[in-house]
């Protein structure tokens, strides 16, 4: 498979991402469409890494093609943590305007 | 038309559609359980690229322990299709055809380029949990640590921001 056609997934897959955080109101969602935004960047750095393992001139180096899924690696661990200080976030709005839709977030406007 | 492109493209396709039918589902339950489709099918996407460890790890950590959490949330605050917020037709349009713009400019950026390369599929011990490990804990120990020290702060974090005053 070219890398063209993962690129342009993973394109397709961001721009749903964008699409959703323009387009919805609903705090939770918007958090969802930042994940999956994740995620395809995550899909093309694998694709990246299985690319360069291909390729020969890079074998000289101890890890070619690890370093890339290593990152993958961490990239999951920084939303996991993202994900529990920002749903704890989502939470404590909900509290204080008992809803989620960002709309009413405008405190800071005036 | 061989089984591995075929492949490909029925994951891709599960994965775009889900995706489209999580940002346009009205219930947010029903967009956590196609967000959950579409980790499925990127994790099929790591399996076709021989990224075994990554495939796990995605399965465990996205769909298992993230999705969970969102599902927690949404069944906490009884959100479903009744209190979702008002829409404004206008600006979803906008947000659409903004979304087109970006899409368009980046796949005609990415058609200029002229690199012929291949991805390597299905072979390869790049994603082989020996190999990830064995770079893990010799090249990037220091950064595994300090992770864990994220995690802390992460934990204190949302327990301070979600404990009541």
């Amino acid at each position: 498979m070219d890398i063209q056609v993962y690129i342009a997934l993973s394109l397709t897959l961001f721009t749903i991402g964008i699409v959703g955080v323009l387009v919805r109101r609903n705090a939770i969602i918007i958090f969802m469409c930042v994940e999956l935004m994740l995620n395809a960047v995550n899909l093309l750095l694998v694709a990246f890494s299985k690319m360069h393992a291909a390729s020969s001139a890079v074998k000289a180096l101890p890890t070619y093609a690890s370093d890339a899924q290593i990152f993958v690696f961490f990239i999951m661990v920084v939303a996991a943590a993202e994900v529990s200080v920002g749903l704890a976030i989502i939470v404590m709005m909900y509290r204080n305007i008992h809803s989620v839709d960002v709309n009413f977030l405008n405190r800071l406007k005036n | 038309m061989n089984l591995t492109t075929l492949a490909f493209f029925l994951l891709s396709f599960i994965a775009v559609g889900s995706a489209i039918m999580m940002i346009t589902s009205k219930s947010p339950v029903h967009s956590v359980l196609w967000l959950i489709v579409v980790f499925f099918s990127i994790s099929g996407h790591y399996i076709l690229l021989n990224a075994q460890f990554l495939a796990v790890v995605n399965i465990i950590v996205y769909a298992g322990a993230i999705m969970v959490l969102f599902l927690f949330v949404v069944m906490l605050m009884n959100l479903n299709a009744e209190t979702e917020p008002i829409k404004n037709y206008r600006l979803q349009l906008i947000g659409v055809l903004a979304g087109g713009t970006l899409l368009l400019v980046l796949i005609t950026a990415m058609m200029r380029i002229d690199v012929e390369q291949v991805v390597q599929m299905k072979i390869g011990d790049a994603g082989l949990i020996k190999v990830l490990g064995m770079t893990l804990f010799k090249n990037y120990v220091l950064p595994f640590e300090i992770s864990s020290v994220l995690f802390l702060s992460a934990m204190i974090g949302a327990v301070i921001i979600g404990k009541k005053d």
